[in-house]
C-alpha cells in the first residue's frame, strides 16, 4: 500500500507540512480562517537538530503497537490504514506511550489524533505531500 | 526583370510559388516519337494550369548534333543578342545557329527572339579553365543568365531541348511545332503561378546541361535549399522551386557522383524512424547521406519528373502531398499528375500504380545505365 | 550609521489579515529579511536586505506576501536616472568595480521579438505534428565535402565525430562552483533523458557525474580547471571557451569562499584558494594558436570527439568565426551579449558585445559566402527565452541553440541577479549546503525535461504550420522570417524582408 515516506536529504525544515496538515484536518475551506492566531495541532511534525531535519508522522505499521495498546478499541486497522475513532477515544495516552515514533498526539479537544493519510478528510492525496516544496515527503508504494 | 517587362515583378525579383501539372513519357527501347503525345497528355490537365506558362523537354531530338551542347536562348533585344553571341564566340565553337522554328498561335503572344546554337567549348579556353566540359558549359550558362540583361539560356544539354513559353502548354507545343521533333522521352509542364503574369524564362521545364525538371508543388524548404546550393557556385536567379531542385540534382548527381536513387535519399530523405528500421548497412548510408546533405532535404509538397540523358526519374515528397501516377505498356513508361493524362494517350496500360512518397521511379533506356544505379523498372512504389 | 545614501529598492508587502505566522518566509530567506516579533506575535521584514528573489512569496501558503518596487524616487531626470545616481553612491563608498549577475537588464533591442514567422495557406499545406512525423533530430559536426566510395562503389560512411541531438537545444556552460552540485545534477539528468547535452563549464567534472558522460560537453577554459585526460575523454565533446557573451574579454573569478572540499578537488586547486580564469588563454594569442589547441585536444581524445570553440559575439564576429571554421574546430558556439553569468563587472556586461541575432545572421551568411558553412555547425546562445526564439535562430541559420538562463528559471531562478552574493535562496547559485539542498535534482530535472519537451512541441507545431516536417529544412530558411519595425540596415544584416514585402 502507498504510504508517506520522508527523504530527510531533501527536508528543508520549512515546517509547511505541519501547516498544510493542520489546515487539511480543520474541516475549514480557508487556511487563514483555520490557522490564524490559533495553536497548531498538526499530525505531522518536523524533528530537527542542527542541519538535520525530517518530518515524522504515522508509519501505519504492519504490527501497530498503538492499536494493541488502545484500551477503548478506538484504533482500528483497515487494509493497512490505521485510523482512530475520536468518539471512542478516552484520552488515556496509552497509544502515545506505545508508539515508538511519537506519531500520535493529543488533538485540540484532548482526545488523540494521528495521520490517516488524508483518507478520512476531503483532500484525497495527503496534503503534506502536495505541499512539500522539495518533494522531501512522498506518497508511494515501497 | 531589367525593363523588358513592366507590370508586376517577375521571376528573379520575387519568389513565385506555383501549382502545376506534369507529365512524362519514355520509350525504354529508345524508339523516338513526336511531341504530340506529350501535348495530348498535358491538354487533359488544362485546369491545372492557368495559361501563365507551359513547356516541354525532349530527349534524343538532335541526333545529328548529339555531341554538341544545344543552347536555346530567349532575347529581349538585339543588343542582348549581340552581347550574348559575343560571349558565346569567345567561349565556344559555334557549329550551327538558327532561329527556333515557331508557328503563329493566337494564344501565344509577346514572344521574344528565340535562338538555338549548337556549340562545343573552345579547346584552349576549356584547357585553361581546368574544368571538364560540362562544368565549363554550366558556368558559362549561369554567367549569361546572371550578367547579360535580356538574354536567357533556357536549355543547354546535349541531344535534348527545352521549349517553353507563357501560355497553356498545349498551345506552347503547337507554337514550337513539336510534331516535327522526335525524341525517346518527353516531359511537359503546365503552370499555375500564384502571383505573376509569368515570364517566358520562368516557364518550366527548368534545365541545366541535360538535366531538366518539371515540378508540381510548393516547397517549404526553398530558402534553406537555395542558401546551401549557392555555396557551390549556383545562382538562383529565378527564385523558383524548380530552379533550386535542378541545381541540387546537378550538384548531387553530376558533381558528387551520387546515383539517382541516392539523390532521392537526400532530397526526399526517409524519416529517421524509417531509417532506424533498415538493415545496418542501409541505415549507415541513409544516415550518412541525410546528415551530410541535410540542407538539401526538400520539405513541402512536390512531385517532379527529372529528365536526363537516357532516362526519367519521378519523385514525390516524403508525405506524398502531390499526386503522381505511373504506368507502363510495352516499352513505354508514363508518368503524370493525373491518371487521365496517361489514359488519354495509353487507354489500357499493362500496369498502373501510384508511387509512394519519397520513393523514386527511375526509368532508363534498355542497355544503358542511368548514373551508378542502373535501376530498371519495376523500381518501387508498388 | 553615518549617512545612508541608498534607499531599499523593494518593499515587502505583507497582508497581515492573511499571515498565519507560520514563519516559512523567515526560515527560507538566506538574506534574513523576515523575522518573528515575539511581542506582537506578528511577522516583520527588513526590506533593505531583500533581493526580490520571491522565495518567500513562492512558499507562503496563504499568499500573504508580495514584493513591490519602491516608489521612493529621485527628482525626475531622463539623463541622471535613479540607478545611475545609486551606482555612483555605491562606487563612491566602495571604490570598487560594480558587480552584477545574469544577463544585462538594459533595454537593448531584442531582435527575436522583431521577427515574425510564416505559415502555409492554400498554395501548400500545413502539416499536423500530431498526425505526421515531425523531425527535430540534429547532428552537429563537420560535414564531408566530397563523397568517397570504396573499391566496390559503396559510399564510405565514416564521418568526423558528430553530436546527435534529438532536440536542437543544449544546456550551455555553467561551471560547478558558479552553480551548485544539485543544479549540475539536474542538468545532467535532464540532458540524459532528453537525448541532448549539458556543459560542465570551466570548473571540471565532479566524479559523481562521469556516469552522464555520453550527454556531457566538457569545457576547457583559460583557467584549465579540472582538465586532465580522463576529463577530456569523459564527455561527448570538448568545448574551448574563448569568451562569454556576458563578459567578452574578461576572465573569471570564483572567490576562495566558494572553493570547498568538493570544488577544490574537482577543479584541482587548493582548498579556499581563489579560482582565477585569465582573460585570454595564455597559449592562444592568435588564430594559429587556436588551431594548435584544437588539434592538441583532438590528439588527446584520438579524434573521437568534436571540438567546439565558444566565443562571445563581438563586433567582427563573422571574421572571427571564419577563422575558427578553418581552424579544425567542428562546432562554433556564439554567445550573445544578453547571455547570463554568475558574476561580471556590470559595465562590461551592459556595454560590451553585440546581440546574438545579428551575430548569427552575419556569421551564417559569411560562412556561406566563403563556402565553408559545412565545415562547422553553429550553436548560438545568449538569451534564448522560448521555442519561438529557437525557431527563429534556426531559421536564421543556427544548427542548434544553447540555453542556460531559461534552464535556471525552470529550476526556480527568479532572476534577482545576485548570484555573486552566493546566497541563492533557490539552491542554484550557491555552495552553502543548507541552500544547495533546496534544489532536489529529481524535481529539477523533471522541470527541465518538461520545459524542453514543451518547447519541442511548440517548435513542431510552428514547423508544421510552415509546412516543414524536418528541422534541417528550417535551418537557414530566412524566407520564413519577416522583420517588424526594423530599418533597412537591420533587415540587411538579418538577411530578411520586412513584413508585408
Amino acid at each position: 500500500m502507498k504510504k508517506i515516506y520522508v527523504n530527510e536529504q531533501w527536508c528543508l525544515a520549512c515546517h509547511l507540512c505541519e501547516y498544510y496538515c493542520a489546515y487539511a484536518n480543520s474541516g475549514l475551506s480557508d487556511m487563514v480562517q483555520a490557522l490564524k492566531d490559533k495553536p497548531l495541532h498538526p499530525r505531522i511534525q518536523v524533528e530537527q537538530r542542527g542541519t538535520v531535519s525530517f518530518a515524522v508522522n504515522c508509519r501505519h505499521c504492519s504490527e501497530p503497537l498503538c492499536l494493541k495498546s488502545c484500551i477503548a478499541g478506538a484504533i482500528t486497522e483497515k487494509d493497512g490504514l490505521i485510523v482512530i475513532d475520536q468518539d471512542k477515544c478516552v484520552g488515556c495516552y496509552s497509544c502515545i506511550m506505545a508508539c515508538p515514533y511519537g506519531a500520535l498526539m493529543p488533538s485540540e479537544s484532548g482526545v488523540m489524533q494521528k495521520c490517516e493519510l488524508c483518507a478520512t478528510n476531503s483532500h484525497g492525496l495527503p496534503v503534506c505531500v502536495q505541499g512539500c516544496p522539495n518533494q522531501a515527503i512522498v506518497y508511494e508504494e515501497r | 526583370m531589367n525593363g523588358y517587362h513592366q507590370r508586376t515583378p517577375l521571376e528573379g525579383e520575387v519568389r513565385i510559388p506555383s501549382g502545376c501539372a506534369i507529365s512524362g513519357i519514355i520509350s525504354r527501347s529508345g524508339k523516338r516519337f513526336s511531341g504530340r503525345e506529350a501535348i495530348s497528355s498535358i491538354a487533359v490537365m488544362h485546369d491545372r494550369s492557368n495559361g501563365l506558362g507551359g513547356g516541354f523537354a525532349g530527349y534524343g531530338i538532335y541526333p545529328e548534333y548529339a555531341d554538341f551542347y544545344a543552347l536555346h536562348v530567349f532575347y529581349y533585344s538585339s543588343e542582348a543578342k549581340r552581347s550574348c553571341e559575343d560571349f558565346l564566340e569567345e567561349h565556344f565553337d559555334l557549329i550551327n545557329l538558327s532561329k527556333i522554328p515557331t508557328t503563329k498561335h493566337h494564344a501565344i503572344t509577346d514572344e521574344p527572339l528565340i535562338w538555338r546554337y549548337f556549340v562545343t567549348p573552345l579547346p584552349t579556353k576549356l584547357a585553361s579553365s581546368q574544368l571538364d566540359e560540362n562544368e565549363y558549359t554550366a558556368r558559362c550558362v549561369i554567367k549569361i543568365n546572371r550578367e547579360i540583361d535580356g538574354a536567357y539560356v533556357f536549355s543547354s544539354g546535349k541531344n535534348m531541348g527545352v521549349f517553353k513559353a507563357v501560355g497553356y502548354p498545349e498551345d506552347v507545343g503547337e507554337f514550337y511545332r513539336l510534331d516535327d521533333y522526335e525524341g525517346y522521352s518527353w516531359t511537359v509542364h503546365g503552370r499555375y503561378p500564384t502571383n505573376t503574369p509569368g515570364w517566358w524564362g520562368g516557364a518550366h521545364p527548368f534545365s541545366l546541361l541535360d538535366y531538366s525538371v518539371v515540378h508540381n508543388g510548393e516547397i517549404s524548404s526553398y530558402d534553406a535549399n537555395r542558401r546551401f546550393i549557392e555555396m557551390f557556385g549556383y545562382s538562383c536567379t529565378l527564385m523558383t522551386d524548380t530552379e533550386v531542385i535542378t541545381y541540387m540534382i546537378d550538384y548531387l548527381h553530376r558533381k558528387q557522383g551520387l546515383s539517382f536513387e541516392e539523390v532521392a535519399n537526400v532530397i526526399a530523405a526517409p524519416f529517421w524512424s524509417t531509417i532506424e528500421r533498415k538493415s545496418q548497412e542501409e541505415k549507415e548510408v541513409c544516415t550518412y547521406l541525410r546528415n551530410t546533405f541535410a540542407s538539401m532535404l526538400i520539405t513541402g509538397p512536390f512531385s517532379i519528373i527529372l529528365g536526363f540523358s537516357g532516362g526519367l526519374m519521378a519523385l514525390n515528397d516524403r508525405l506524398k502531398l502531390r499526386s503522381l501516377v505511373a504506368a507502363e505498356k510495352d516499352d513505354r513508361v508514363y508518368l503524370a499528375s493525373e491518371e487521365a493524362a496517361i489514359r488519354v494517350i495509353c487507354p489500357e496500360p499493362d500496369r498502373l500504380w501510384y508511387p509512394s512518397g519519397g520513393k523514386p521511379v527511375i526509368v532508363t533506356l534498355e542497355g544503358q545505365q542511368g548514373g551508378q544505379d542502373g535501376h530498371q523498372l519495376p523500381v518501387s512504389g508498388l | 550609521m553615518g549617512i545612508n545614501y541608498l534607499y531599499p529598492d523593494f518593499e515587502v508587502v505583507r497582508n497581515q489579515d492573511r499571515c498565519i505566522s507560520c514563519r516559512v518566509c523567515e526560515r527560507q530567506c538566506a538574506n534574513e529579511v523576515h523575522s518573528f516579533d515575539e511581542a506582537t506575535g506578528r511577522m516583520k521584514a527588513d526590506e533593505s536586505k531583500c533581493v526580490n528573489c520571491h522565495r518567500c512569496v513562492s512558499l507562503c501558503p496563504t499568499r500573504a506576501l508580495k514584493i513591490v518596487k519602491t516608489d521612493h524616487t529621485f527628482k525626475e531626470n531622463a539623463n541622471w536616472k535613479g540607478e545611475v545616481i545609486q551606482d555612483i553612491y555605491r562606487q563612491a563608498e566602495s571604490g570598487g568595480v560594480l558587480l552584477a549577475s545574469m544577463g544585462t537588464p538594459k533595454d537593448y533591442p531584442v531582435y527575436w521579438d522583431k521577427m515574425l514567422v510564416n505559415a502555409s495557406q492554400v498554395t501548400n499545406p500545413s502539416i499536423d505534428p500530431l498526425r505526421e512525423p515531425m523531425e527535430t533530430r540534429t547532428y552537429l559536426g563537420q560535414k564531408e565535402s566530397v563523397i568517397k566510395r570504396d573499391a566496390n562503389g559503396k559510399i564510405i560512411t565514416k564521418t568526423a565525430p558528430q553530436l546527435k541531438l534529438e532536440i536542437p537545444i543544449m544546456f550551455s556552460a555553467m561551471s560547478y562552483g558558479s552553480i551548485s552540485y544539485n543544479a549540475h545534477k539536474s542538468l545532467a539528468l535532464a540532458a540524459q533523458e532528453l537525448g541532448i547535452y549539458y556543459n560542465t563549464g570551466e570548473g571540471g567534472l565532479h566524479e559523481d557525474f562521469y556516469q552522464y558522460g555520453k550527454n556531457t560537453i566538457v569545457q576547457v577554459a583559460s583557467g584549465r580547471f579540472g582538465v586532465h585526460p580522463g576529463y577530456l575523454n569523459a564527455g561527448a565533446a570538448i568545448e574551448i571557451k574563448m569568451g562569454q557573451g556576458a563578459k567578452p574579454g574578461i576572465g573569471g573569478h570564483l572567490p576562495g569562499s566558494k572553493i570547498g572540499e568538493d570544488i577544490s578537488k574537482t577543479r584541482m586547486i587548493p582548498l579556499h584558494s581563489d579560482a582565477i580564469s585569465p582573460a585570454p588563454h595564455h597559449d592562444i594569442y592568435s588564430i594559429e594558436d587556436l588551431r594548435q589547441l584544437v588539434f592538441a585536444l583532438k590528439e588527446a581524445t584520438a579524434y573521437t570527439k568534436p571540438i567546439i570553440v565558444k566565443v562571445a559575439a563581438v563586433h567582427n564576429i563573422s571574421a572571427i568565426a571564419s577563422g575558427i571554421a578553418r581552424s579544425g574546430a567542428d562546432i562554433i558556439a556564439i554567445d550573445g551579449f544578453r547571455g547570463g553569468t554568475g558574476a561580471a563587472p556590470a559595465r562590461t556586461r551592459d556595454n560590451v558585445g553585440i546581440p546574438i541575432e545579428l551575430a548569427l545572421a552575419s556569421v551564417d551568411e559569411r560562412l556561406r559566402q566563403e563556402g565553408i558553412r559545412g565545415n562547422v555547425s553553429l550553436v548560438v546562445g545568449g538569451s534564448i527565452r522560448s521555442s519561438s526564439d529557437v525557431l527563429k535562430a534556426i531559421a536564421l541559420g543556427a544548427d542548434a541553440v544553447y540555453v542556460a538562463t531559461s534552464a535556471l528559471i525552470a529550476l526556480g531562478c527568479h532572476l534577482c541577479r545576485t548570484c555573486h552574493s552566493g546566497k541563492c535562496n533557490w539552491g542554484i547559485a550557491t555552495q552553502n549546503p543548507e541552500l544547495v539542498k533546496r534544489l532536489n535534482p529529481e524535481v529539477g530535472s523533471e522541470r527541465l525535461v518538461n520545459l524542453i519537451t514543451a518547447w519541442n512541441h511548440e517548435l513542431k507545431e510552428m514547423m508544421g504550420g510552415m509546412g516543414i516536417n524536418s528541422i534541417e529544412a528550417l535551418r537557414g530558411n530566412r524566407l520564413m522570417l519577416r522583420g517588424i519595425g526594423l530599418h533597412e540596415t537591420e533587415l540587411n544584416i538579418l538577411g530578411i524582408k520586412h513584413a508585408g514585402a
